[in-house]
């Protein structure tokens, strides 16, 4: 497993999840500039990390879906390979057009930054494969645009294919506004492209692998992508 | 070769939640404006381009639109262009 995490001027999550997939998988992990127009070769993970991209100009994560890596970022992507995009890698990502949708700003009007609970809808994807579906997980949230939209054909068509991955919910699961912190539609907090190999959402992973940290939920993330790629890719 | 002033209006789609144009709207409301109905936030592009023409600048502007400056999914936009 090798796993490429891209920084771009404004990334700040990139450190935390260079560490995480490191610590936990025992794997080799390589940043890479997002001025090079190639990733390292036998990359088989792109993660796209969490921060302010360019200080959030003209629109979070669309500055950065221009950048020169983001072309062999699409190819790695269109060939099957695994693309990961967390908070404002999310944000790049759907500003790619490479996920569906759209993040908007909070309907709380603020930053948020806490403790979720999410539930894992699909376990039939790469990086979930060692949770269970229903299964509830903690991971912390940290951004002020994290509503995600899409207009109701869409996002109808979105939950037809099941490509909601996680929903925000409460400690045991119940998915209801009361337990939805930003606003999202359906309380989506995480969404798979139809072929199931680009996972983008908002909650972070790599904040939530340790112990130390505070929680663990996260590190069967990395576990799940190690598994699925050792299985050859099933 | 001529010298285009092209001014780019950017807002959201109808039924998109606009939760900036939420904020401003109570803080006008707070501060006395108690008529005051709904509010919602653009923005204002302007670029200074060189073109063959006034549609030559046009489809240029059109492309920075489609490529860069406007997300259709949530947004859309009008151009006016002065020479």
């Amino acid at each position: 497993m090798k796993t490429t995490v891209v920084i771009f001027p404004g990334s700040n999550c990139d450190r935390d999840v260079i560490h995480a997939v490191q610590e936990i998988t025992g794997e080799p992990v390589e940043p890479v500039w997002h001025k090079e127009d190639t990733l390292p070769s036998d990359t088989d993970l792109v993660i796209l990390p969490g921060g302010f991209s360019y200080g959030d100009y003209l629109r979070c994560g669309a500055m950065a879906s221009t950048s020169p890596i983001m072309k062999a970022v699409r190819d790695h992507a269109s060939s099957g390979k695994l693309l990961l995009g967390i908070c404002n890698g999310f944000q790049v990502l759907t500003e790619s057009r490479l996920l569906p949708g759209s993040l908007l700003s909070n309907k709380t009007l603020t930053f948020i930054c806490k403790r979720c609970y999410i539930r894992v809808e699909r376990k039939d994807t790469p990086f979930t494969s060692l949770y269970n579906e229903g299964q509830v997980l903690q991971f912390p949230i940290a951004h002020h645009e994290g509503l995600y939209f899409l207009p109701p054909g869409e996002l109808g068509e979105l939950e037809d294919n099941g490509q909601v991955v996680f929903r925000y919910c409460s400690p045991d699961g119940k998915v209801s506004s009361d337990f939805n912190p930003n606003g999202a539609l359906n309380n989506i907090a995480g969404v798979t492209n139809r072929e199931g190999n680009i996972l983008g959402l908002m909650p972070h992973p790599e904040r939530a692998s340790e112990g130390i940290l505070g929680g663990t939920d996260g590190a069967l993330m990395w576990r799940s992508v190690k598994k699925w790629l050792e299985r050859g890719g099933a | 070769m001529d010298s285009f002033h092209v001014k780019i209006l950017v807002y959201l789609k109808d039924g998109v939640l606009d939760t900036q144009g939420k904020a401003v709207a109570k803080s006008l409301i707070d501060s006395g404006y108690s008529d005051l109905v709904n509010v919602r936030v653009g923005k204002y592009i302007q670029l200074w381009v060189n073109a063959a023409s006034r549609e030559d600048a046009l489809s240029e502007a059109e492309k920075m639109c489609d490529d860069l400056l406007v997300n259709q999914l949530i947004e859309q936009y009008e151009i006016e262009i002065e020479s």
